[in-house]
């Protein structure tokens, strides 16, 4: 049985409703909130700043570190244990190598970007909303980067190729169903991201890359307006 | 965990002090000003009941979770509430990661403290089977933007939270399924409302941001209920209090613990 | 073959400013392919055929001869470690300290505590961003009293303003002494309230610095907060460009203009080659 009709009216390719904005954390050299459907993600960027442990430094270029962390009460379920977990450490280490081929830190020697993630809700995506809002608070903090990063998963539901999967199509097909999260560089067409829970035919994954870009696209446009947004308005933008 | 305490170098809190001697704090307020406050409800969709709680450029997010589990052994009928609270690295560059510091746990026990010793709500409303299934109650606090005033901030936001929560569904196998959710609300019968007054020289001051807060001597955090009555306190600071500054505390506190109050009934309708 | 933009627009990561191979990318442009793109948060900037920008946000690079102020961190054997609110720390030597003879073995704090903010000059930066700061000059001294607020870096040049206009008209307005260093680290001292007017100001001119007309906002705010008689703020002269005298020029950026300065290119000519940008166009290219 072919998913015709996606549960919630949208067109296979459609990504959910999605809100950016820049600026959101006062304290932070630069910041980003990024929510897809009911997927929320904050993020801020501390640096380029003098790296601690100094181990970690790299003499010739700025190191980026990421920590993707989500909030106690942002799981689908019970209560999540705060602190890093297999999972979150995974997942904070694939967000840095999505992030990394824009930057450009080689005028940052010994220094460290950080950037933290924290999602308040999430209704699967997780990741790719916490990439979106990263790269949106990368570009508020100044950092010379080639081009913004938009994320979003593409998967398979009963055999039907859809974009930007909710938890419930997450979950509706136990045999046939795939999640791959994407990240690109729009510019390029480069992919920076790319992982994928479920089985799929290796042709489906190309048409299912192709079938993603028009989203990807235009999150990177959504990224894009939300930092020019917080200098469009002369009284500021709205905090945290 | 912050990197080093942050202190206030002695040479700039003699000129802060000579400020609020004429009245005027750092940030253009007056002493016994708060900073225009806001509350908004249902922030997390994932959340059982959640707020975010603005004042200045403080932002704290409170989220509440809802469980069964097994109670403890010598209250076999009552449920457990309990309030957690972490000093997020995104909030601020003097937040490290790590497990929570002194200062997380303290801003916790002290709001949990105004919510048990108030008796705010009835433990034994939250006992589903006796000494088998009781609700477990928790409440996360995070500050998303730090700008001081955490202690406060963070108990307005967990009483908003929890006065936004709905109980999730218990399926027929006893299990919760969270994704639909009763009408069934938290029975609050007290609304305790943490006010902490710092103490800079001889002056005393409510709602300290992060620059006011490094130049502290002391703070006294007071719970006040509706009718006036405190419900719990907590001494911070390296410096004494004095009878005297008790008593000013106490009736500041008691002024401004009104002020919350009002904007919490009014923000959740109650 | 054309322009995407205007002059002054705020431009963001990747957006594509003009296409075709009439202009030229500079500073916060690069070409790809047919288009030249924004990378980095900046400022439009359109010098005839040459694309740049003028940054928005980041961090304060310590450049030769800049007038910081930093705040003592560390006392080492012989000098002091100073934060300037940057990823890179500086040090101040003991012999760069004071024209006073300082004893070997003296004890440090006397003349630099922890937490006391330094005026200082920076005299030397490394390759790899190691930086030597003095405090022999005329206006270099230890600061005392006062407040400390921190503000963008990038933004500093439109606080000062033309030949020091902008915060003349604070300082004429609020009666405050204050002294601004080009890592966004401010200092100031004046009467309470008229302080907290000045701190105002200095945010209003933050988070407006990309406008136009920002003098005679300033200068409507001072009156409206202080009082005074908006002739007495008239001396003014004419605003000029974001950046655009010597006495405000931009900060230094990634490789921009002020890189020869900072002394000899790090690493061997390989560490260059991994830079995930297109060269610079040749000159004939256009």
């Amino acid at each position: 049985m072919a998913y015709e009709r996606r549960h919630d009216g949208r067109a296979a390719d459609e990504p959910r409703k999605i809100t950016a904005k820049a600026g959101v954390i006062k304290k932070a050299d630069g910041s980003g909130y990024f929510k897809i459907g009911d997927t929320a993600a904050y993020a801020a960027v501390y640096g380029p700043q003098e790296c601690h442990p100094a181990w970690m430094r790299n003499p010739k270029r700025g190191i980026l570190r990421c920590t993707y962390s989500m909030m106690p009460f942002s799981g689908d379920g019970e209560r999540v244990r705060p602190g890093p977990s297999r999972r979150s450490k995974e997942i904070s280490m694939v967000t840095e190598k999505a992030l990394l081929p824009v930057l450009d830190l080689d005028d940052y020697p010994n220094a460290v970007v950080d950037v933290f993630i924290e999602l308040p809700e999430t209704d699967a995506g997780s990741r790719c909303a916490g990439i979106c809002a990263a790269a949106i608070a990368l570009a508020d903090a100044g950092i010379t980067m080639k081009d913004v990063v938009p994320a979003v998963s593409v998967g398979q539901v009963e055999g039907t190729l859809v974009v930007d999967l909710d938890g419930e199509e997450e979950h509706m097909d136990e045999n046939a169903a795939a999640d791959i999260p994407v990240a690109c560089i729009p510019s390029t067409g480069e992919i920076t991201l790319l992982q994928m829970d479920g089985v799929m035919e290796p042709e489906k994954l190309l048409r299912a890359l192709d079938m993603v870009r028009p989203a990807l696209d235009r999150i990177a446009e959504a990224q894009r307006n939300a930092i020019k947004e917080r200098y469009a308005h002369s009284a500021g933008g709205g905090a945290a | 965990m912050t990197k080093v305490p942050l202190v206030m170098s002695q040479d700039r809190k003699q000129h802060l002090i000579k400020s609020l001697e004429a009245g005027v704090r750092i940030d253009g307020r007056k002493k016994d000003e708060f900073r225009p406050l806001s509350i908004e409800l249902g922030v997390s969709s994932t959340a059982e009941g959640s707020a975010l709680v603005r004042a200045g450029d403080s932002s704290v997010i409170a989220g509440v979770k809802m469980g069964l589990g097994k109670p403890y052994p010598d209250t076999p009928d009552s449920g457990v509430l309990m309030v957690n609270a972490e000093l997020l690295p995104l909030s601020n560059p003097e937040f490290e990661s790590g497990p929570p510091g002194i200062e997380s746990i303290e801003i916790a026990r002290v709001i949990d403290r105004g919510i048990r010793e108030s008796h705010a709500f009835d433990a034994k409303s939250l006992c589903v089977e006796p000494g088998e299934s009781v609700w477990m109650v928790q409440c996360d606090v995070m500050p998303i933007n730090f700008d001081g005033n955490l202690i406060d901030l963070g108990g307005l936001a967990a009483l908003a939270a929890l006065l936004d929560a709905r109980f999730p569904m218990v399926g027929g196998d006893g299990t919760v399924d969270y994704h639909e959710r009763t009408d069934r609300k938290l029975e609050l019968e007290q609304l305790p409302v943490p006010v902490t007054v710092g103490k800079i020289g001889k002056h005393l001051l409510v709602d300290p941001t992060q620059e006011e807060e490094s130049a502290l001597d002391a703070r006294l955090t007071l719970t006040m209920l509706a009718n006036g009555d405190l419900c719990a306190l907590q001494k911070g600071g390296d410096e004494p209090l004095t009878r005297d500054d008790i008593k000013a505390m106490v009736s500041l506190a008691g002024e401004k613990g009104k002020e919350l109050r009002a904007k919490l009934l009014e923000v959740t309708g109650r | 073959m054309e322009l995407q933009v205007k002059d002054r627009d705020v431009v963001v990561p990747g957006q594509v400013v003009a296409t075709g191979m009439e202009y030229l990318p500079s500073t916060g442009t690069y070409r790809l392919g047919d288009d030249i793109r924004a990378n980095r948060l900046g400022l439009m900037k359109i010098e005839g055929k040459v694309l740049k920008t003028i940054p928005l946000a980041g961090v304060y690079l310590p450049q030769k001869n800049d007038v910081v102020i930093g705040k003592v961190i560390d006392i080492l054997m012989s000098g002091w470690r100073l934060a300037l609110n940057s990823p890179y720390s500086a040090v101040l030597q003991v012999k760069d300290a004071t024209f006073d003879f300082i004893a070997k073995g003296a004890d440090l704090t006397k003349y630099f505590d922890l937490e006391d903010h330094v005026v200082a000059k920076v005299i030397q930066v490394t390759s790899q961003n190691l930086v030597d700061v003095t405090c022999k000059g005329p206006g270099l001294k230890k600061l005392t009293g006062g407040r400390i607020i921190k503000v963008c870096p990038h933004k500093v040049p439109r606080i000062i303003g033309t030949k020091g206009s902008m915060v003349g008209m604070i300082k004429k307005a609020t009666g405050c002494k204050i002294i601004i260093g080009q890592n966004g680290v401010i200092w100031m001292e004046g009467a309470p309230d008229k302080e907290y007017v000045a701190v105002e100001t200095i945010r209003l001119i933050e988070e407006l610095a990309h406008t136009t007309g920002l003098t005679e906002r300033v200068k409507q705010h001072l009156v409206e907060r202080t009082g005074v008689d908006a002739a007495s703020l008239e001396h003014v002269e004419q605003e000029e460009e974001f950046g655009g005298s010597p006495d405000d020029r931009p900060r230094r950026y990634p490789r921009e203009e002020g890189r020869p300065e900072r002394g000899p290119p790090r690493g061997s000519s390989n560490d260059r080659r991994r830079r995930p940008y297109p060269a610079r166009p040749r000159r004939g290219e256009q």
